[in-house]
C-alpha cells in the first residue's frame, strides 16, 4: 500500500472514531429525561431557558442538536458553564485545565517509564534469582495499595509531618520550576505506583519471552557484553507491549485523575469534569469528553506510528513471520 | 595432533522438574586447525546441546557442565564468561539451524553484520559497513548494497542463512559451528549454502562442525564424522571410511533409514523402531540396545566402552559390525 494511502486510511479511521464518540456523548446528553434547559439554568426564567434552547439547539431533534454542537465545537467553542451566570467558557477553563492535566500526566509517564524500564529489564535478566523476587515483591505491594490512599499518606507524612511540599494547588512555570516540581511531585508519584507496577510486569514477561530466542543466543555468540544484548537486542523487540500500554493510559490520566486531582486540588481536566458533573453542567461534560477523545485518539496514532519504529514488521502489512 | 578444539570428558546434563536431563555424556572430541568434522544424530541425541555447550552458550542455574573445553590453548572452562566471550566472533563463531529466527527482526541486517565489527574489532561505524558490504557479496547476496537497509522479514530463508553466515564469518574465526545449516532450507537451497560453506572454509581456512540429522550432508562437506546417539558419541572415524566400513549398528540404522530415491513406491519406509531412551533415566546397558537388531542378553546388562580399531576408528558397541560373534 502507498505511504499516502495508508495515511488517508489512518486519518479517516481516527475521524470515524472521534465523530462515533462525540455523537454517543451528545445522545446520552438527550436521553437525560428532564429539561436540559431548567437543570443548566434552574434559577432562569421561562424566557431565559427558550433563548438557552435556540442558543445550544435544544429545540432540535438529536442529530440537528449534535451538528449543532459540533458545528461550535469545530469552531473552538465549546459551550458555556451556566451557574456562573453563563459568563464563563468551556473553553476558557480547559485552557487552564488542559496544560495542567498534561504535565501531570507527561510527568507521570516519564517517572514510571524511567523506573519500570530498568527494574523490568532487570528483573527479566536475572529471572527467578533473589533480585527479581524482590522486584516482584515490592511491587506486587505497590500495585496493590490505590493511588488515593498512596495520595492520602504522602499527604501526611511528606506534606504536613514532614512539611517539605505543599499539600494543596498548583504552581506554573512562571511562579518558579522549582516551586512547580514541588506541587506535582506528590500527585505524580501516586499516580505512577499503579503504573510502575505495571509496566514492570509487562516488560518483564515480555523480556523472558524474547531472551529465549534464537537471536538472543546468536547475539551471544557474536561475543557482545550482556549489556549490550540486553538493551540493543532484546529491549526492543520486547517493548512494544510495554508503549502501546503506556499510550493507552495517557487518555486515563488526561481524564482520569479525577480523585487525585481532586485530592491535590491542581484543577486540570479530571477536577474540571467532577465541576461539571456535579454542578450538572451537562454541555461542559460533553466537550470535555470530546477534548479527551480527541486526546485518546491522538495519542492512539502516535502509538501506531511509532510501533513502526520499535517494531519494522508492523510497518508492513504483506508480513509473513 | 595439534589440535584447535579439544574436548575432554564433557557432561552436560539439565534441571528439569522430572529429574536430571543428562543431555551429553563423556564426550571426546578433537578437532585440528582446518578440519572439517560433522556430528550427526537423530533429534534429541545431544548434538546441538554439545556443540553450544563447547562453545560455552548454554546458560542458566539448571545447565550443569563437567569436563574440559580447550580451544586454541586456552581452557573455555577454566574462565570466566567475559573472558570465553574474547573468543567469539574472532576465534569461533556459530550460525543457527532457523535464519527465520535468529536474526534480530527488528535491528537491519546492516547494523547485525557491522555489529561484531564494531565491538569485536573495534572498526569504525563507517569501515565496518564497507566492510558488511563486502562480507554480503562474499556470501553472494545479489544487490548487498539495498540489503543493508532490510530488515530480516523481508528476505527468503536462503538470503537470510547467507547473511547469518556473512555475520558468523565477519571477524575471521578459526572454528566455525554450523547447528543444522541447511535443515530449514529447501533442497536446491541447501545445496547452494553447503557449497558456500566449502568455498569459504577452504578460502579463509576455517575449521568446521557441521552439525547436522543428514548422513547426505555429511558425506560431502566433512573430513570425520561423530556419531551420536542418547548423549554419547558412538562411533568416530574419517568421513569416507565411516561410508565404507562402519562399525556401529545405530549407524547402520541411520543410513537405512534414508529414503532412497528408487524406493519402491507403496513399500514402507524404514525407520529405526522404538525411540531414543528416557534422558532422565540412564539405565544400565547400551543406550541403543532396546532398538539394536544385533544386541545380545549382554548388551543390556553391560555399557560399551569406547574401542579403538588400529586406526584411529571408534566405536561404543560391544558386538560391532564385522567382527565375528
Amino acid at each position: 500500500m502507498s505511504k499516502f494511502g495508508f495515511w488517508l486510511q489512518r486519518v479517516t479511521q481516527v475521524l470515524i472514531v472521534l465523530l462515533l464518540v462525540t455523537f454517543g456523548a451528545s445522545l446520552l446528553l438527550r436521553l437525560i429525561p428532564v429539561d436540559l434547559a431548567t437543570i443548566l439554568i434552574p434559577n432562569g426564567s421561562e424566557s431565559e431557558r427558550e433563548i438557552l434552547r435556540t442558543e445550544i439547539g435544544l429545540n432540535k431533534g438529536p442529530i440537528g442538536y449534535y451538528l449543532q454542537w459540533l458545528g461550535n465545537f469545530v469552531h473552538g467553542d465549546l459551550g458555556k458553564i451556566y451557574f456562573s451566570g453563563g459568563t464563563e467558557t468551556v473553553s476558557g477553563h480547559l485552557a487552564k485545565a488542559m496544560p495542567r492535566s498534561l504535565l501531570l500526566m507527561a510527568y507521570t509517564q516519564v517517572l514510571a517509564l524511567s523506573v519500570a524500564i530498568p527494574l523490568g529489564v532487570i528483573s527479566a535478566y536475572r529471572a527467578g534469582r533473589r533480585t527479581d523476587r524482590i522486584i516482584s515483591n515490592v511491587l506486587f505491594v505497590m500495585s496493590s495499595i490505590p493511588g488515593f490512599a498512596i495520595a492520602l499518606i504522602l499527604i501526611i507524612v511528606v506534606g504536613v509531618k514532614l512539611a517539605w511540599l505543599p499539600t494543596l494547588g498548583y504552581a506554573t512555570y512562571s511562579e518558579g520550576i522549582w516551586e512547580h516540581f514541588k506541587h506535582m511531585l506528590m500527585p505524580v508519584l501516586s499516580l505512577s505506583f499503579g503504573l510502575i507496577a505495571t509496566y514492570t510486569r509487562l516488560l518483564r514477561a515480555d523480556m523472558i519471552a524474547s531472551l529465549r530466542e534464537d537471536y538472543v543466543t546468536m547475539a551471544m555468540s557474536k561475543g557482545l557484553s550482556d549489556r549490550r544484548i540486553l538493551w540493543k537486542h532484546v529491549f526492543r523487540p520486547s517493548s512494544i507491549t510495554l508503549f502501546t500500554s503506556a499510550a493507552l493510559s495517557m487518555g486515563g490520566l488526561i481524564g482520569g485523575a479525577i480523585v487525585i486531582e481532586s485530592i491535590f486540588a491542581t484543577y486540570g481536566v479530571g477536577f474540571e469534569i467532577f465541576v461539571a458533573i456535579a454542578g450538572r453542567q451537562y454541555i461542559s461534560l460533553q466537550s470535555c469528553v470530546a477534548v479527551i477523545a480527541l486526546f485518546y485518539v491522538f495519542f492512539n496514532l502516535i502509538v501506531d506510528i511509532g510501533s513502526g519504529f520499535v517494531d519494522p514488521r508492523t510497518r508492513d502489512r504483506r508480513v509473513n513471520v | 595432533m595439534n589440535s584447535l578444539l579439544s574436548i575432554k570428558d564433557l557432561n552436560v546434563s539439565f534441571d528439569t522438574p522430572r529429574g536430571m536431563l543428562e543431555a551429553v555424556r563423556n564426550v571426546d572430541i578433537e578437532i585440528a586447525a582446518g578440519m572439517s568434522v560433522g556430528i550427526v544424530g537423530e533429534s534429541g541425541s545431544g548434538k546441538t546441546v554439545l556443540s553450544r555447550a563447547a562453545m560455552g552458550l548454554l546458560q542458566g542455574s539448571n545447565v550443569h557442565r563437567t569436563g574440559t573445553v580447550v580451544f586454541d590453548g586456552h581452557e573455555l572452562t577454566a574462565m570466566t564468561r567475559p573472558e570465553v566471550r574474547s573468543h567469539f566472533g574472532t576465534g569461533m563463531a556459530m550460525i543457527f539451524q532457523d535464519p527465520m529466527t535468529a536474526l534480530n527482526p527488528v535491528r537491519r541486517i546492516g547494523a547485525q553484520i557491522s555489529e561484531s565489527l564494531i565491538f569485536r574489532l573495534g572498526m569504525s561505524k563507517k569501515d565496518a559497513l564497507k566492510r558488511s558490504l563486502e562480507l554480503l557479496q562474499l556470501v553472494r547476496i545479489p544487490d548487498a548494497k539495498s540489503m543493508l537497509r532490510k530488515f530480516p522479514y523481508q528476505l527468503s530463508g536462503g538470503m537470510r542463512q547467507r547473511v547469518m553466515i556473512a555475520i558468523a564469518i565477519s571477524c575471521n574465526p578459526k572454528l566455525l559451528f554450523a547447528d543444522e545449516p541447511t535443515t530449514a532450507l529447501d533442497v536446491t537451497v541447501q545445496a547452494q549454502i553447503l557449497q558456500l560453506l566449502r568455498e569459504l572454509r577452504e578460502d579463509l581456512g576455517m575449521a568446521m562442525v557441521l552439525v547436522t540429522h543428514d548422513l547426505g550432508v555429511v558425506a560431502g562437506n566433512t573430513d570425520y564424522v561423530a556419531v551420536m546417539y542418547a548423549g554419547q558419541v558412538v562411533e568416530f572415524s574419517p568421513t569416507t571410511k565411516l561410508f565404507a566400513d562402519m562399525r556401529m549398528p545405530y549407524t547402520e540404522a541411520l543410513l537405512e533409514s534414508i529414503p532412497k530415491i528408487d524406493h519402491p513406491a507403496g513399500k514402507r519406509l524404514l525407520a529405526i523402531a522404538g525411540r531414543l531412551p528416557d534422558p532422565t533415566d540412564r539405565g544400565s546397558g547400551c543406550s541403543f540396545a532396546p532398538r539394536c537388531r544385533y544386541s545380545q542378553a549382554k548388551c543390556l546388562e553391560e555399557s560399551p566402552t569406547l574401542k579403538t580399531d588400529p586406526d584411529g576408528h571408534l566405536y561404543r558397541c560391544l558386538f560391532p559390525i564385522g567382527e565375528a560373534l
